[in-house]
């Protein structure tokens, strides 16, 4: 009897995988995670993504009258998961935005054989900044190293241009995406002359007692987090405990949003991230969304995340997938466009400022140039700082380039290991 | 009606100590493999492949390797994250230094060093039995995480500690890498597993898989009645290891194409395949399979049906599946404390009967 359920349901299983629809909308998977340890943070993004889309059907009937659809699927930010729902998902799919550095490892071959463009906005490998080795992975506008080198900029203005033998110590993740950072601030302390301490945090970094005793104990002048999650909260609470000074303790774009501030109250009052889109509501284009998407019943969430850090983020990662497919339809003339088209369409994108207007977000983001060789865009970013009592984030900088002359080249050694190790060739850019 | 044994005379000793003795459990076998290698081959897509099957293959081979540790001779372990990552950095380190190299002898030769590790790390059961032998294996997977985390030289000193995995062949076809036709990848796993499966029934049925047991049931009398402990120990502690280790290299290799020691090779893996023993039957080869099926399958299963099926969300289908996932594993050990394998055990022992019990 057992056998015979089993066999049952494995056939109904056959049916329901081999019968997803296929439909002649703009497919935009989302490989999203709602749930698990970084399902609050995935939850923002995710609705920002999504509403976005919503908005561009509602208001614009789609991109150039065609709709847009966005498939979901949950990964819960675990790799295999992520595999699954890719291999599901990617028939008629038009660009991969995982949001998770360890899924973005795993496709970044199988993208490449499929021919989808994949968009690691702001992690993955940052070494897919260059366009002749991955030729269908992006990381505009910013990646890990200029998070790492804009930090350090910060520092060193902070600092008054001398970061000689000051202690700075890299509390980071211990992933993939943690470790990204290291080699760049290595390169950088040969460079400033600072120290750089390293304190892993185990997945998924509820636990950070010893880590805390640690940093105590060193009495570092800066500390650089580069977490995601759970991890990001018991962080900041472990630093206001230890009575650091929040505005020393400074983020990358991961550990910026309002869930990592939050729990740990008006004692994280200071505390400074780097990012690479502006923050709060105060763009034209939200109150769009709050028209045609929240106040329409269609939002992905309930509505009350717009605004936040990581659902601008979603909300921007959308519009670059949207803006890349209206240049795609343009270059290629045809308005039912293929992944192989959208690739296209994102290798020559250009956003500049007139364009951000008429899009509703003036001062969002710096101007986006993308080319054949250069899929890492500009490498802009700015730094930005919690204020408890508002519960706002602000920017406190302008948008200042990173350090091109560590990073290009740690770029290129990076890539052409990669290649080698794929016995890949790199293609000809002209 | 169904496993009749009256009528199936044998009339010599090969045919009495053959695997299935029932003729019944013979033939359906061969279907079942005949169906497997001749049929699935021909229909077989991306999805299935990568979702489905191949998957089911990986951890069926993991599964078998703990069960041969912790099932026939109760040695428990839960070090089974870091053996994977033994034979997946073995598999990674040997791609990269000689490309030539067919990928079916990587991954023997990946099984076989973590079979080294495996017997290194099992000295202390010697000494140590149950929950304390858990706590040992447990500082092994602590340790071997560590390890592949800390040492450049085992990721080609790679910015961010991800492998992964570069195209190499066996005859001439990819098996792993993206260019990988599904069909070969799954042919691969389905080779491995059968001549493995295979190997492993017979082992259990012999004299070193019977010293297991005795080691199992009682290890003092065991040693009285001539078992040396050192030898059962330790050859279950190598062979386990060996499976654990190509199932490894095929999870990186084959199955994901990259990874990174945290996150693929966690604790939560050792806990799922030590899972997978427990549902499936501790001490039967069936069970491997069954366990592996229950947790892998299962879940894929169920997201279809909901999300698929019914349309439901994608965040509300993965927290129902958390629920009746666990609903299910209490269920079935309430129902059969020893595991999926006993059910079909007794399901046995009643069509034998069928259609006239009692």
């Amino acid at each position: 009897m057992k056998f015979k359920h089993f066999s049952a349901a494995f056939v109904a299983a056959t049916i329901l995988a081999t019968s997803f629809p296929v439909a002649a909308d703009l497919t935009y998977p989302m490989l999203s995670y709602r749930t698990g340890p970084y399902g609050p943070n995935g939850t923002e993004f995710a609705d920002g993504y999504a509403d976005y889309f919503t908005l561009l059907n509602e208001r614009d009937g789609g991109i150039n009258g065609v709709k847009t659809i966005t498939p979901e699927c949950e990964t819960a930010y675990n790799t295999a998961k992520g595999v699954e729902c890719y291999e599901s998902t990617k028939e008629g799919a038009l660009i991969y935005q995982p949001l998770s550095t360890g899924i973005t490892y795993q496709l970044i071959p199988k993208v490449t054989a499929d021919n989808i463009p994949l968009h690691s906005m702001g992690y993955g490998r940052t070494s897919a900044a260059n366009g002749k080795v991955f030729s269908h992975v992006f990381n505009y506008p910013a990646n890990y190293w200029d998070g790492a080198s804009v930090i350090i900029k910060h520092i060193s203005d902070e600092e008054k241009g001398d970061l000689k033998d000051k202690k700075i110590s890299l509390l980071y993740h211990n992933s993939a995406y943690g470790k990204e950072p290291i080699r760049t601030l290595e390169e950088l302390a040969k460079k400033h002359g600072y120290k750089l301490t390293l304190v892993p945090v185990d997945h998924p970094g509820q636990e950070q007692k010893s880590q805390w005793l640690q940093l105590r104990r060193d009495r570092p002048d800066y500390i650089i987090m580069y977490g995601w999650g759970v991890m990001n909260q018991v962080a900041i609470k472990e630093a206001t405990n230890i009575r650091f000074d929040m505005s020393k303790f400074i983020g990358i774009w991961w550990s910026g949003s309002e869930n990592d501030v939050l729990p740990a109250g008006e004692k994280s009052n200071g505390y400074k991230a780097v990012t690479f889109h502006g923050v709060g509501d105060d763009y034209p284009v939200f109150d769009d969304i709050k028209k045609y998407v929240k106040d329409a019943g269609k939002a992905a969430g309930d509505g009350s995340n717009i605004g936040t850090a990581l659902y601008n983020r979603g909300m921007y990662a959308a519009m670059l997938a949207a803006e890349a497919t209206a240049n795609a339809q343009k270059i290629h003339n045809t308005k039912d466009i293929t992944s192989g088209q959208m690739r296209d369409g994102m290798e020559s994108l250009k956003i500049d400022n007139a364009r951000l207007k008429t899009l509703g977000l003036e001062g969002f983001g710096p101007e986006i140039n993308v080319s054949c060789e250069n899929h890492g865009g500009p490498g802009l970013a700015a730094m930005q700082q919690w204020d408890a009592k508002a519960k706002k984030w602000k920017l406190i900088t302008e948008f200042v380039e990173s350090d091109r002359s560590v990073i290009d080249p740690l770029i290129a050694e990076d890539s052409s290991a990669y290649a080698k190790e794929n016995s890949l060739k790199a293609r000809d850019c002209k | 009606m169904f496993y009749r044994e009256s009528g199936d005379f044998k009339t010599s000793y090969a045919e009495d100590q053959q695997s299935f003795p029932i003729k019944f459990d013979r033939y359906a076998i061969w279907i079942l493999l005949g169906f497997a290698f001749f049929v699935v081959p021909f229909f077989i897509n991306d999805y299935w492949e990568k979702s489905v099957l191949v998957p089911f293959l990986v951890w069926s081979m993991a599964a078998l390797g703990l069960n041969i540790l912790t099932g026939y001779c109760g040695q428990v372990s839960l070090g089974t994250g870091g053996f994977m990552a033994v034979g997946a950095y073995s598999c990674y380190k040997l791609m990269i230094a000689f490309p030539g190299m067919n990928i079916f002898i990587v991954v023997i030769i990946a099984g076989l060093i973590t079979a080294l590790v495996g017997i290194a790390f099992g000295l202390p059961s010697l000494r140590i039995k149950g929950f304390y032998l858990a706590v040992a294996t447990l500082a092994s997977q602590f340790f071997l995480i560590w390890m592949f985390n800390k040492i450049p030289w085992f990721y080609n000193y790679s910015a961010s500690g991800m492998i992964t995995a570069p195209e190499r062949t066996m005859f001439g076809i990819a098996i792993s890498g993206p260019s990988a036709p599904s069909w070969a990848t799954y042919l691969f796993c389905l080779t491995l597993v059968t001549i493995f499966a295979f190997i492993a029934r017979n082992l259990t049925r012999g004299r070193i898989g019977r010293a297991w047991k005795a080691i199992h049931d009682m290890d003092i009398a065991a040693e009285i009645i001539g078992i040396p402990p050192l030898q059962a120990k330790l050859s279950a502690f190598a062979i386990s290891s060996f499976y654990i280790g190509m199932a490894g290299a095929m999870l990186f290799g084959v199955y994901l194409g990259s990874a990174e020691p945290g996150e693929a090779f966690g604790i939560n893996v050792s806990f799922l395949v030590l899972f997978m023993v427990i549902v499936g039957g501790l001490g039967s080869i069936l069970g491997s399979f069954l366990g592996a099926a229950f947790l892998i399958l299962i879940p894929v299963l169920m997201k279809n049906i909901m999300v698929g099926g019914f349309g439901w969300p994608a965040d509300l289908a993965a927290h129902l599946e958390l629920v009746f996932i666990g609903g299910l594993i209490m269920f079935f050990l309430v129902v059969e404390p020893h595991g999926l394998a006993q059910l079909w055990r007794i399901t046995k022992e009643k069509l034998r009967l069928w259609p006239f019990p009692h």
